[in-house]
């Protein structure tokens, strides 16, 4: 491998990085020198595109886009203890973001408490550490609830958490009619590409829908879930695969609520989706539009569908991580800029914007701001945001959603020919095509085909190191000498019954949020009522890499 | 290194982390190179690590981890390989790891540490470069 240049170095024999033969996308799809109308023949407007907030969505859900309201300024924030989290949730709020996304801890993701043995080295590390109902009741304390939404990314334990936000809300006076945000709550993309799983596909499959059919029925203004392409883009999937595999998880969630007896007009309104936001501006964008052109298809023609809310693809995006370097992290805000407004362009409702450290460790105050006001400046600075689909009507922008759109149905066709998600999921399938693309992708960097500026070109001869967040590891401690506190002030007998009634429900198909939310009450722990479920589910072991 | 003999390595996912993305990758690169790998698979206790290079006699163990318990978990696998005389294993460590860290990972027993930006190519070489020669 050719090592990285120095500036201003020429490669010997082969110059400095010199165009490419041929363009693609970051992808790999194919780009000509040259788009015109050619290259849309047959294209017919009220099809192909629809206003915006019309059927097929095409230019965004609403008429007014950003017009009418910006997209919801939301940072994904989450370290240490509650305590430390809240301060950087309130920290945030007053530099001017409009809503809340909690990133929890691993041990709290997999259903440990801070005290497991399993949590050892990981409490607090790449998120915060709940392990029960007093630990969300600390993180959310002082929080407008009624005023922000709040997103809770947490997939496997997802019904739990959302529960102990549900009754510290509840405990606060908060209406649960009234209340709104989202959960993750997408178990799917786990086994694809997050692999944060605990329980085997059926049983999971079962609470994501039990908690869509409770959310219903008494959180009318929640998303109970986010379907997402983002760590699917993250594993190193290609555009359209994180396209075509998150709205075929979408298909799949649609298909197993219905059959849990719910019409579709009943809860696909809050349905929500989550995407990722690469570098190739134009190829984001593509995909944002066709991600809404397919939706409202689906809903309409293959679920039949009749209130348009149903219709809309409703979606957050977080800007890419895995395109951020550990080199040179200043050039981070440069990717994180150009990745933003392409979601800006694209028109999501909501966006995250990673921090220039992001390589190295958890947002510092200082970079989680900086990264705050990359979407403030385009937000009134740049004018982007007084304008709606304003790419529509590009040759190429049209052109290439056109394509994405084909491609995205190339892999349901394939996907519905395998038998649905979870069949391919237990064949591999996507986690190979994800897997291939990841490969293709670093032979291509390592072979500077693509080049990575400060890392396989204009590299530094010594990197300068920014400041980063360092965990305290007594925030382990503190954890469990709060658990132990907790364990002797409840009441320990009402908590063994709520949870042995938990047991016998999961035995049963009744719907198990109700029964979670008393071992919530009681303070019943994260890890306790996980355990319950473990025992009943089973745990699952993902097939063997090659 | 004899011809005929192919290194071994084990690519290890430790603790709850579970993104494997580079895992694979570097687990993929090795095989093309011609090595010997097995790859541990996701969430294994330093235990569990520690007795799959026993068993599977490696002469290398790459460590991919990006959740931040690395001080924790990598010292703690290095002592048990030491506990089992494999000390002239070589360890490797991919991932998320400050540089702050390195030294005190250096001292515990790893040789190098690939952060993000490493190359494949770099990896094998070092593998190849610093494996124990056979007896």
């Amino acid at each position: 491998m050719q090592k990285a240049l120095k500036p201003g170095e020429r490669n010997p024999g082969k110059g400095l990085p010199g165009r490419p033969e041929k363009f693609t996308t970051l992808s790999g799809v194919p780009v000509e020198t040259l788009y015109t109308e050619a290259d849309l023949k047959g294209f017919a407007y009220s099809r192909d595109l629809g206003d915006p907030g019309e059927f097929p969505f095409t230019r965004g859900i609403h008429s007014t886009m950003y017009q009418g309201k910006l997209w919801t300024m939301r940072q994904f924030s989450g370290f240490g203890s509650p305590g430390d989290t809240n301060r950087r949730l309130h920290y945030l709020l007053a530099q001017g973001q409009t809503g809340l996304s909690i990133a929890f801890d691993l041990p709290t993701l997999m259903g440990y408490d801070a005290d497991h043995s399993l949590a050892e080295g990981e409490v607090g590390k790449c998120g915060v550490a709940v392990s029960s109902l007093a630990d969300m009741e600390t993180l959310l304390a002082g929080l407008p609830l009624e005023q922000v939404t709040t997103s809770m990314t947490i997939n496997s334990p997802a019904a739990i958490v959302w529960a102990m936000y549900l009754v510290a809300a509840e405990k606060n006076g908060a209406d649960w009619k009234k209340l709104s945000g989202t959960t993750q709550n997408d178990i799917l993309k786990e086994y694809i590409a997050q692999k944060e799983y605990i329980f085997p596909p059926a049983p999971s499959m079962r609470l994501v829908v039990d908690s869509i059919v409770f959310s219903a029925r008494e959180t009318p203004r929640w998303n109970p879930i986010s379907i997402s392409g983002y760590h699917i883009r993250e594993a190193g999937s290609t555009a359209v695969q994180e396209l075509a595999f998150t709205l075929r998880d979408g298909i799949e969630y649609v298909e197993w609520v219905r059959r849990a007896g719910l019409a579709v007009d009943d809860f696909a309104p809050r349905l929500s989706f989550f995407f990722n936001s690469h570098n190739d501006l134009f190829e984001e964008v593509a995909k944002f539009r066709a991600a809404r052109k397919i939706w409202a298809r689906v809903m309409r023609e293959r679920f039949g569908a009749r209130d348009p809310r149903s219709w809309r693809c409703r979606f957050h995006t977080q800007t890419a991580g895995c395109s951020l370097t550990a080199q040179q992290p200043y050039n981070n805000m440069v990717r994180t800029t150009i990745q933003a407004l392409a979601g800006v362009l694209g028109g999501s409702q909501s966006l995250h914007t990673n921090s220039l450290d992001e390589a190295w460790a958890l947002p510092t105050e200082q970079t989680a701001t900086l990264a705050l006001r990359t979407q403030q400046v385009i937000a009134h600075e740049s004018g982007v945001a007084g304008r709606v689909d304003p790419l529509a009507g590009s040759y190429f922008v049209e052109k290439l959603t056109l394509e994405t759109e084909r491609a995205c149905y190339k892999y349901f066709e394939k996907i519905d020919a395998l038998g649905g998600m979870v069949a391919a999921i237990e064949e591999g399938f996507p986690q190979r095509e994800i897997h291939e693309a990841a490969y293709a992708y670093q032979k291509d960097v390592e072979r500077r085909g693509k080049i990575i500026v400060g890392v396989n070109a204009f590299a530094s001869e010594e990197e300068r190191p920014v400041d980063i967040l360092v965990i305290d590891e007594n925030v382990a401690k503190h954890q469990r000498q709060k658990l132990m506190e907790l364990k002797k002030t409840r009441d320990n007998a009402g908590v063994q019954s709520t949870l042995e009634t938990l047991g016998g429900a999961a035995s049963t198909d009744r719907n198990l949020m109700p029964y979670i939310l008393e071992c919530v009450r009681s303070y019943a722990t994260l890890g306790e009522m996980c355990e319950v479920l473990r025992r009943v589910f089973g745990i699952y072991e993902e097939p063997a890499f090659r | 290194m004899m011809p005929d003999r192919r290194i071994r390595v084990l690519v290890a996912k430790p603790g709850l982390d579970g993104h494997d993305r580079g895992a694979k990758i570097v687990a993929r690169a090795l095989r093309d190179a011609g090595m010997e790998v097995i790859y541990t698979g996701l969430r294994q206790t330093p235990e569990q690590i520690a007795v799959a290079a026993l068993q599977e006699d490696v002469d290398a163990i790459g460590i991919s981890i990006l959740s931040g318990a690395h001080n924790t978990i990598v010292p703690r696998i290095c002592q048990l390989l030491h506990a089992e005389g494999m000390q002239d294993v070589l360890v490797i460590v991919g991932g998320i790891i400050p540089d702050e860290d390195i030294p005190k990972l250096k001292e515990a027993g790893v040789s190098a540490v690939f952060q993000p930006g490493a190359s494949t190519e770099k990896i094998v070489e070092f593998i190849r470069s610093h494996v124990r020669q056979p007896a």
